[in-house]
C-alpha cells in the first residue's frame, strides 16, 4: 500500500472541505424564458429544498398536466444531506489514512455519486415530462416535456435551460481535484518506479 | 383691336398677379411642421424606456395620468378622486372610504396640480400630491404602487385650486381656498355680507417624513380674497411660501367685470416657521370642524376613513409678521419661485409685464417697514421695494413660470399662445415658440425644484381644434413637447392627453422604476376576508349577508358553484388573487351588478357587493385576460327565492351528476 505525498493529502482535504458548500448554495438550476416571461424564471435545487419561482413554473405547468412541483415529492431530500456528509467524510479519512487504495475507493465514490445524481434526475424529469394528467387543458398529442439533463431545450412556448449551479459547480471542482490528484500520485509513482 | 386685346390681357394678367402676391401677403396658416431631427428626439424604439415619468393631473376626469418622456406615451390612469370602473376603485368595498367626505360619498373632483415629494429642494421619487379643487381635498399617491394611498379633506375651504405645492423638505403641502366662504357657528349669512362674514384659509398639512401620512398642521385664518396658485421658497427663502391672489376687491358678483377692478392684487408672503414659533408659545387656537381623514392600508388592502372634529388656526391679523402682502399687477395667476430661491415671479394674467420680486428685497422692505398701508390688518410692502425687476411686453396672458437648470424661466402666454424664454437675472427676453392653442400650465422636468432637469418643456393646452383628427363637439386635449437643451426653443412632439391636464411633473425614471412594486406578498395580506389558498376558500351566510370567500388564479375561480342564496340577500364577493406573478391581475364581475368590476392585483384582496334583483342563474367571470384559458375563468351563482330552503353549497371542479353535467 502506497501512502500519499503530502501535498495530495492537503488537496483531498480541501476537496472534501469544499463539498460542505453543498449545504449552503443551490447545487442546480433549471431556467426557463417564454415570450411572456421575458426575465426569465427560475428553479434552484438544494441539497434538501427547492426554491426560486415554483409556484409560478408548477401555475404554468398545470396546463399541460404536469405534477405540482413540491419538495415531499422529492425523497432524495431525506437523504442528500446524509450522502454529502458521507463524502466529505470520506474524503478527510482519506487523506488521513493516507493509502492510495482508499483514495482509489473515494474516486470511485464520486463518481458513481455524480453519475447516480444524473440517472435519479433523468429519472424524476422523465416521470415529470411524460406522466401527465389525463385530463389536462392542453395536451399536445406525442408531445412530452421532460426537462432536459443538461443544456437547453424548446419546450412549446418555453425555452428551458438545466445545469449546475455554484454548489454543482464546486463539487465538479472538488471531484476533478481529487481525480487530478489520482493521476498526479500515478504519473509520480510510474516516473518514481 | 389688338392694342384692345393686349391692354385685356395685361390687366387680366395684373389682377392676376395681384391676387398671387395678395395670397402671399397673407399670414401663413398656424401649425408649422416640426423641423430637421424632431422626430428623432421623440422617438423612443420598441422596448426601450422612456427617460422621464410625467405625472400629469387630469383636472375634471379627478385622476393623475403616467406617461413618458419625450415619447409622449401614456402607461396609466391612477384614479384619485373619481371613480373608476375599469378597476373598481370607489365601488369595491375596500375602496368606497378613500372617498368619503364630510359631505358624504364624493365619487367625482376635478384635479388640477401635481406636487413631487422633495429631499433637499430636489425629487426623491417617494410621493405624489394631487389637489381636489372642488370638494377641497389632497391626496398622496405612492409611487411604489403608484396607488392614492391617502385623502385628506380640508375644512374651512371652499375649493381647494392653491395646493398642493410642497415645501423644500416635503415638511408641508398646502391648501389655499379659491372661494372665501363664511365659517364657523354662523354660515347662514346673506351672500352681500362677504367683506363681513367670508375668510379665505390656508391649509399647512405636515407630511410624516417616514411614512408620508398627511395632517393638518395649523391653518391661517386670511382676508376674504381668492388663492390662486403657491409655490415654496427655498435655499434663502425657505421657510416662506408665496400665494397668488385674486379678487381683492372682494366681489361677490360677476367677478370677470368686479374682481378685475383694481390695477393690483397681492402675492401673500406667509413666514411659516413664524407660524410655528407661535404654535409652539401656544397661540393657536383649536377650532371645531369636520373633515374626513381617509387612509389606505396595504396589509389589509383597505381604506378606513376617519371623520376628524377640530383643527388648529393662526390670526395672522393678531399674530403679527406671519403674513405680508406684495401688490402684483392685475389678477395674479402663477407664483413661482425659482431654483435658488432668490426670486418670485408673478403672472398677473391681464397684465402686460411680468414682475420678478426679489427675496432678499421683502426682507429688507420688512425690516425697514416699506409699507404702502394695510389690507383688513396685514402690512402691504411697497411694490418698488420688493421688486427685482419687470420682464417688459413678454406676451399677453403669462399664467405660469417654469425654470430650467441654467437660470431661464419660461412662461406660458394663454391669450398670445406661446412660450416665452427669459432670463431670470438680466429679465432680458431669450427666445418665444408658438403653442397650438392657448396654452394653460407648462412643466419643465425638475423645474419646480432646486435642481431642474431641464432639457424639455411640455406646453398643456387647452384648445386643440384642428391639431387631430376631430371626433366630433369633443375634442382631445393636446400637450406639446418641446425641446429646450439649445438656445431656441424646438417643437418635436404633439401628444394627446386624456381629461384635462392642469399642472404636471416629470421626474427621471431612476428615480422611480427600480422601487415600482411587482406584486403583493400573499403571506403579508391580512385582509380579514382573504382566502390565503384554495382551501381556505368558503360561502358564509351572516343573517342577509353571504360572504364569498373566493380565490383566483389561473385560470379558475373558486368556489365557481354557489348556491344558497336567497332574493333580498346582500352578496359579498371577497376574490383574493392567489398569483405571486408580475403582471398577471384577474378581475371579477358578475352579471347585472349595479356597481362595476373589480380589478385585484397579484396577492391583494378586494370585495364587489353585489344585490340580486331577481331569481335564477348568474353568470360571473375574471375579466383581465389573464391567460391562455381565461375565457373558461368563469362559474355560476343560484339566486332562489327570498323563503326559500335551499342550502348555501359551493364547490369548484365537482361533478354532482355525471349524467346532466359533463362528467369526466
Amino acid at each position: 500500500m502506497k501512502p500519499l505525498k503530502p501535498i495530495s493529502r492537503v488537496l483531498i482535504a480541501i476537496a472534501a472541505l469544499l463539498m460542505i458548500s453543498a449545504y449552503f448554495v443551490p447545487l442546480w438550476q433549471i431556467l426557463m424564458w417564454a415570450p411572456q416571461y421575458p426575465e426569465g424564471l427560475e428553479m434552484d435545487i438544494w441539497i434538501n429544498n427547492i426554491t426560486g419561482d415554483v409556484k409560478i413554473i408548477s401555475a404554468l405547468n398545470h396546463y399541460i398536466g404536469m405534477k405540482h412541483i413540491e419538495v415531499k415529492m422529492f425523497p432524495e431530500f431525506t437523504y442528500m444531506i446524509y450522502i454529502v456528509g458521507f463524502l466529505v467524510a470520506f474524503g478527510l479519512i482519506t487523506a488521513l489514512i493516507n493509502k492510495r487504495f482508499i483514495l482509489w475507493v473515494f474516486v470511485v465514490l464520486l463518481t458513481a455519486t455524480g453519475i447516480a445524481a444524473l440517472v435519479d434526475f433523468w429519472l424524476w424529469g422523465y416521470d415529470y415530462g411524460h406522466n401527465l394528467d389525463p385530463t389536462a387543458a392542453i395536451i399536445v398529442p406525442g408531445m412530452s416535456y421532460q426537462p432536459p439533463l443538461i443544456g437547453t431545450k424548446q419546450l412549446l412556448n418555453f425555452t428551458a435551460f438545466s445545469g449546475p449551479d455554484i454548489g454543482g459547480w464546486i463539487f465538479v471542482g472538488s471531484a476533478v481535484l481529487v481525480i487530478g490528484v489520482l493521476v498526479f500520485e500515478i504519473y509520480k509513482s510510474i516516473k518514481e518506479a | 383691336m389688338k392694342t384692345i386685346t393686349i391692354h385685356r390681357v395685361l390687366s387680366i394678367l395684373v389682377v392676376l398677379a395681384t391676387v398671387v402676391l395678395w395670397q402671399g401677403c397673407k399670414p401663413k396658416a398656424p401649425g408649422s411642421v416640426t423641423t430637421g431631427d424632431a422626430a428623432s428626439q421623440a422617438y423612443v424604439a420598441p422596448g426601450k424606456y422612456d427617460e422621464f415619468y410625467n405625472v400629469v393631473s387630469g383636472g375634471f376626469n379627478g385622476q393623475m395620468s403616467i406617461y413618458g418622456l419625450p415619447s409622449g406615451r401614456l402607461f396609466r390612469i391612477i384614479p384619485v378622486f373619481s371613480q373608476f370602473p375599469e378597476n373598481g376603485w370607489g365601488y369595491s368595498e375596500e375602496t368606497k372610504p378613500m372617498l368619503n367626505t364630510s359631505h358624504g360619498f364624493v365619487p367625482w373632483d376635478d384635479l388640477h396640480h401635481i406636487s413631487l415629494s422633495v429631499t433637499k429642494g430636489e425629487h426623491d421619487g417617494r410621493w405624489a400630491f394631487g389637489n381636489a379643487n372642488n370638494t377641497p381635498r389632497v391626496a398622496r399617491v405612492d409611487m411604489k404602487t403608484f396607488k392614492t394611498v391617502e385623502i385628506l379633506e380640508l375644512p374651512n375651504s371652499g375649493g381647494n385650486h392653491s395646493s398642493p405645492f410642497i415645501t423644500e423638505n416635503s415638511e408641508y403641502i398646502v391648501a389655499g381656498t379659491r372661494f372665501s366662504v363664511p365659517v364657523g357657528d354662523n354660515t347662514d349669512v346673506p351672500i352681500s355680507s362677504f367683506k363681513e362674514n367670508f375668510k379665505g384659509y390656508i391649509s399647512f398639512i405636515s407630511i410624516d417624513p417616514a411614512d408620508g401620512g398627511m395632517k393638518i398642521a395649523f391653518q391661517l385664518k386670511t382676508p376674504g380674497v381668492s388663492f390662486d396658485l403657491a409655490r415654496a421658497g427655498k435655499g434663502p427663502s425657505h421657510g416662506w411660501f408665496f400665494f397668488s391672489t385674486y379678487n381683492t376687491e372682494q366681489a361677490y358678483t360677476l367677478l370677470e367685470v368686479n374682481a378685475s377692478q383694481k390695477d393690483k392684487d397681492f402675492i401673500m408672503a406667509v413666514n411659516w416657521k413664524k407660524a410655528e414659533e407661535y404654535i409652539k408659545a401656544g397661540k393657536g387656537t383649536t377650532s371645531k370642524a369636520k373633515y374626513a381623514h381617509n387612509v389606505w392600508d396595504e396589509s389589509t388592502h383597505t381604506g378606513v376613513s376617519t371623520i376628524m372634529d377640530e383643527v388648529l388656526q393662526l390670526d395672522p391679523a393678531e399674530l403679527k409678521d406671519i403674513i405680508y402682502f406684495i401688490p402684483c399687477p392685475k389678477s395674479p395667476h402663477g407664483c413661482d419661485t425659482d431654483p435658488t430661491g432668490q426670486y418670485i415671479v408673478g403672472s398677473g394674467k391681464l397684465a402686460a409685464l411680468i414682475p420678478v420680486f426679489s427675496f432678499a428685497k421683502i426682507q429688507a422692505a420688512i425690516a425697514n417697514k416699506d409699507f404702502e398701508g394695510e389690507f383688513a390688518g396685514i402690512p402691504v410692502i411697497k411694490y418698488e421695494a420688493a421688486l427685482h425687476g419687470e420682464v417688459k411686453k413678454p406676451g399677453l396672458g403669462p399664467l405660469h413660470t417654469e425654470f430650467d437648470n441654467n437660470g431661464n424661466a419660461y412662461t406660458s402666454f394663454f391669450v398670445s399662445s406661446e412660450i416665452v424664454k427669459w432670463n431670470v437675472k438680466t429679465l432680458e427676453i431669450l427666445d418665444r415658440v408658438p403653442t397650438y392653442y392657448s396654452i394653460g400650465h407648462l412643466s419643465v422636468p425638475g423645474g419646480p425644484t432646486s435642481k431642474p432637469h431641464g432639457k424639455y418643456v411640455v406646453a398643456y393646452n387647452k384648445i386643440t381644434k384642428d391639431r387631430y383628427l376631430p371626433t366630433g363637439p369633443e375634442l382631445t386635449q393636446s400637450a406639446q413637447l418641446y425641446d429646450i437643451s439649445g438656445d431656441k426653443m424646438k417643437l418635436i412632439l404633439d401628444f394627446p392627453t386624456t381629461g384635462e391636464p392642469h399642472y404636471a411633473e416629470s421626474i427621471p425614471a431612476s428615480l422611480v422604476m427600480p422601487n415600482s412594486t411587482k406584486i403583493y406578498k400573499i403571506e403579508d395580506n391580512k385582509h380579514p376576508y382573504a382566502s390565503l389558498g384554495e382551501g381556505m376558500t368558503k360561502v358564509e351566510r351572516k343573517g342577509k349577508e353571504v360572504h364569498v370567500y373566493m380565490t383566483a388564479i389561473r385560470s379558475h375561480l373558486t368556489p365557481d358553484n354557489i348556491e344558497g342564496v336567497k332574493l333580498g340577500d346582500e352578496v359579498f364577493f371577497h376574490v383574493t388573487n392567489l398569483e405571486q406573478d408580475w403582471d398577471v391581475p384577474h378581475g371579477f364581475a358578475v352579471k347585472g351588478a349595479n356597481n362595476a368590476e373589480i380589478l385585484i392585483m397579484p396577492g391583494e384582496t378586494s370585495t364587489l357587493k353585489w344585490k340580486p334583483l331577481s331569481t335564477g342563474v348568474f353568470p360571473f367571470y375574471c375579466t383581465d385576460f389573464c391567460s391562455a384559458l381565461h375565457q373558461e375563468m368563469q362559474g355560476y351563482i343560484r339566486v332562489s327565492p327570498a323563503g326559500s330552503n335551499v342550502p348555501i353549497k359551493f364547490s369548484t371542479g365537482k361533478i354532482e351528476d355525471q349524467a346532466g353535467g359533463a362528467g369526466q
